[in-house]
């Protein structure tokens, strides 16, 4: 009864761990890829290691130094290539690596043994709590709101920032809430899949997505379902075959997406030869 | 100077860009139904005087006023000299058509379906028809061109800024390119950067040499020595009937 119990629990909390994660991950995985700030979020994430390691030792929730860390860094690097005062992918390097640098010494600072620190380096199904799930609900429904009332200024804005800014004052401000609320989902992200991997939870998705179809909206809801299935069937695989649910997810999505490519290229070399046969039938005159 | 006759007017305006002066002392008018070559050297500051226009850089001495109706940011179209947007970004022609109305959409930014109809027929009179729905990579620099084109005038604008407009142009929608800016010109006012006085000096009614300084010349004719004594060093073509390149006599 008791081992049912807890069962159901990890079920539930799997679904809606795996449902939160992909709807926060490809909403936000759609602005990340298609205005190619990949590296950059990847310079969030590790960033944001060292406000994991500052809350451990200080004894405070080490996501909500990571939180305070992910967005500080989101904005200083922001801040710096849009002054001009050093190259921006100079700065996503130097920031990624002192994340790091400082996660790890502050970790080994603090006495006695630090238990969940693989699961921040690469994800662990097991550790996430009903406050972590909850986190990333509530982070759903918010990038829901905000990305379909601003859908079309998050659009113009994504695709000619100059030109927007011959428009409007507002650039500005919307470019750093977007960037820190993309800075906290890949933060609250962290817990399902971990430091080193979490990103490709936010490009695979879009990409997969992109190979079928070029309206934005259309990318962000393929990448919610692919996100989901992927997710989804990591977990299951990595559950049966006892492999880390993380890695698993990861190594599931690419496989989607490398079928995806095939089906894609192949359906469009259909099209292309019946597109040209079509051609060769007609009348010549 | 009563602001009345004109859209905008600057007054002895003096920018610098990176600390160093660009434009210095400029004074500038545009009237309803201008069409104002701005003509000078790479690095005199034409382009500086559209974006000063467009209030996106500071202005450092003078003042700039606009008339009433200007004050509305959708009153100035813009069509910038190189292409910022990613061509590879999941939007369509329609799509960017319609983000030239953005700011009439204040922050909440849902499109109507009589915007989606303004920009069709924008996209159809730009001989654009059948490519609604066509994602930029699908198109060539000329056509890439009219849909930036379209994106700055389907706000309506009083004042259309035109950067280099030659430079995507293919020669065979040149004529077109350039007709259409005529129909629009009985519309809206226009003020077009080019290096290519050649072409422009048919269709413009007068110039604005830009280097630095600004010498407003209000004829549609302008020759060397005038270029020369605005302290403008550009190569000027003229027309005749053997098609030919006048270049600086040896001395």
């Amino acid at each position: 009864m008791q081992a049912d119990l807890l069962q159901y629990d990890f079920i539930v909390k799997g679904f809606l761990g795996a449902l939160f994660a992909s709807i926060t991950a490809g909403i936000a995985g759609t602005y990340i890829v298609t205005r190619k700030m990949v590296f950059l979020s990847g310079g969030i994430t590790h960033a944001s290691f060292g406000g994991i390691g500052i809350g451990y030792f200080a004894g405070m929730n080490p996501v909500a130094g990571a939180a305070l860390f992910g967005i500080l860094s989101a904005f200083g690097i922001e801040y710096l290539s849009m002054n001009h005062k050093i190259r921006e992918d100079s700065a996503i390097g130097i920031l990624w690596a002192f994340g790091m640098a400082t996660g790890i010494i502050f970790i080994y600072l603090t006495p006695g043994y630090a238990p969940n620190l693989m699961s921040y380096l690469f994800g662990s199904i097991l550790t996430v709590t009903d406050a972590d799930v909850a986190a990333l609900g509530i982070m759903s429904l918010v990038l829901i709101v905000y990305f379909a009332a601003f859908y079309r200024t998050i659009l113009y804005i994504s695709f000619d920032e100059s030109f927007a800014r011959t428009y409007s004052p507002l650039v500005n401000a919307f470019k750093y809430v977007t960037t820190a609320l993309v800075a906290l989902t890949i933060v609250l992200n962290i817990r399902m899949a971990g430091v080193v991997l979490v990103l490709s939870l936010f490009t695979i998705p879009p990409n997969i997505a992109m190979l079928f179809t070029r309206v934005y909206s259309r990318i962000i809801v393929w990448s919610v379902i692919s996100g989901f299935a992927g997710t989804a069937a990591g977990y299951i695989i990595s559950y049966y075959a006892g492999i880390p649910v993380g890695a698993t997810i990861i190594f599931t999505l690419v496989i989607i997406w490398l079928t995806a490519r095939m089906i894609s290229r192949l359906s469009g070399s259909l099209r292309r030869k019946a597109h040209l046969i079509k051609k060769s039938n007609l009348p010549i005159n | 100077m009563n602001i009345k006759d004109s859209l905008l007017e600057l007054d002895s305006v003096s920018v610098t860009y990176d600390r160093e002066i660009v434009l210095e002392d400029i004074d500038f008018r545009v009237r309803e139904n201008d069409f104002i070559g701005v003509i000078g050297p790479n690095g005199g500051g034409k382009t500086t005087l559209l974006k000063v226009i467009l209030g996106v850089l500071p202005v450092l001495k003078g003042k700039i006023r606009f008339r009433d109706d200007m004050l509305n940011m959708n009153s100035i179209g813009y069509l910038p000299q190189v292409h910022t947007g990613d061509a590879g970004f999941p939007v369509s022609v329609t799509d960017v058509v319609m983000s030239g109305m953005m700011i009439r959409k204040k922050i909440i930014s849902r499109m109507s379906s009589r915007d989606r109809e303004k920009a069709h027929q924008i996209i159809g009179e730009l001989g654009l028809a059948g490519m609604e729905n066509s994602s930029l990579d699908e198109l060539s620099g000329g056509q890439l061109q009219r849909v930036f084109l379209g994106r700055a005038i389907i706000g309506d604008p009083k004042l259309l800024l035109l950067d280099e407009p030659g430079n995507f142009v293919d020669s065979t929608f040149e004529n077109d390119f350039y007709g259409k800016l005529r129909d629009l010109n009985k519309r809206m006012a226009i003020l077009m950067v080019s290096h290519d006085i050649g072409i422009i000096s048919s269709y413009v009614k007068s110039y604005a040499c830009v280097n630095r300084k600004l010498h407003y010349h209000p004829e549609a004719e302008i020759t060397n020595e005038q270029l020369l004594a605005y302290g403008c060093p550009i190569k000027l073509i003229t027309h005749g009937d053997v098609p030919h390149t006048v270049l600086k006599a040896h001395s």
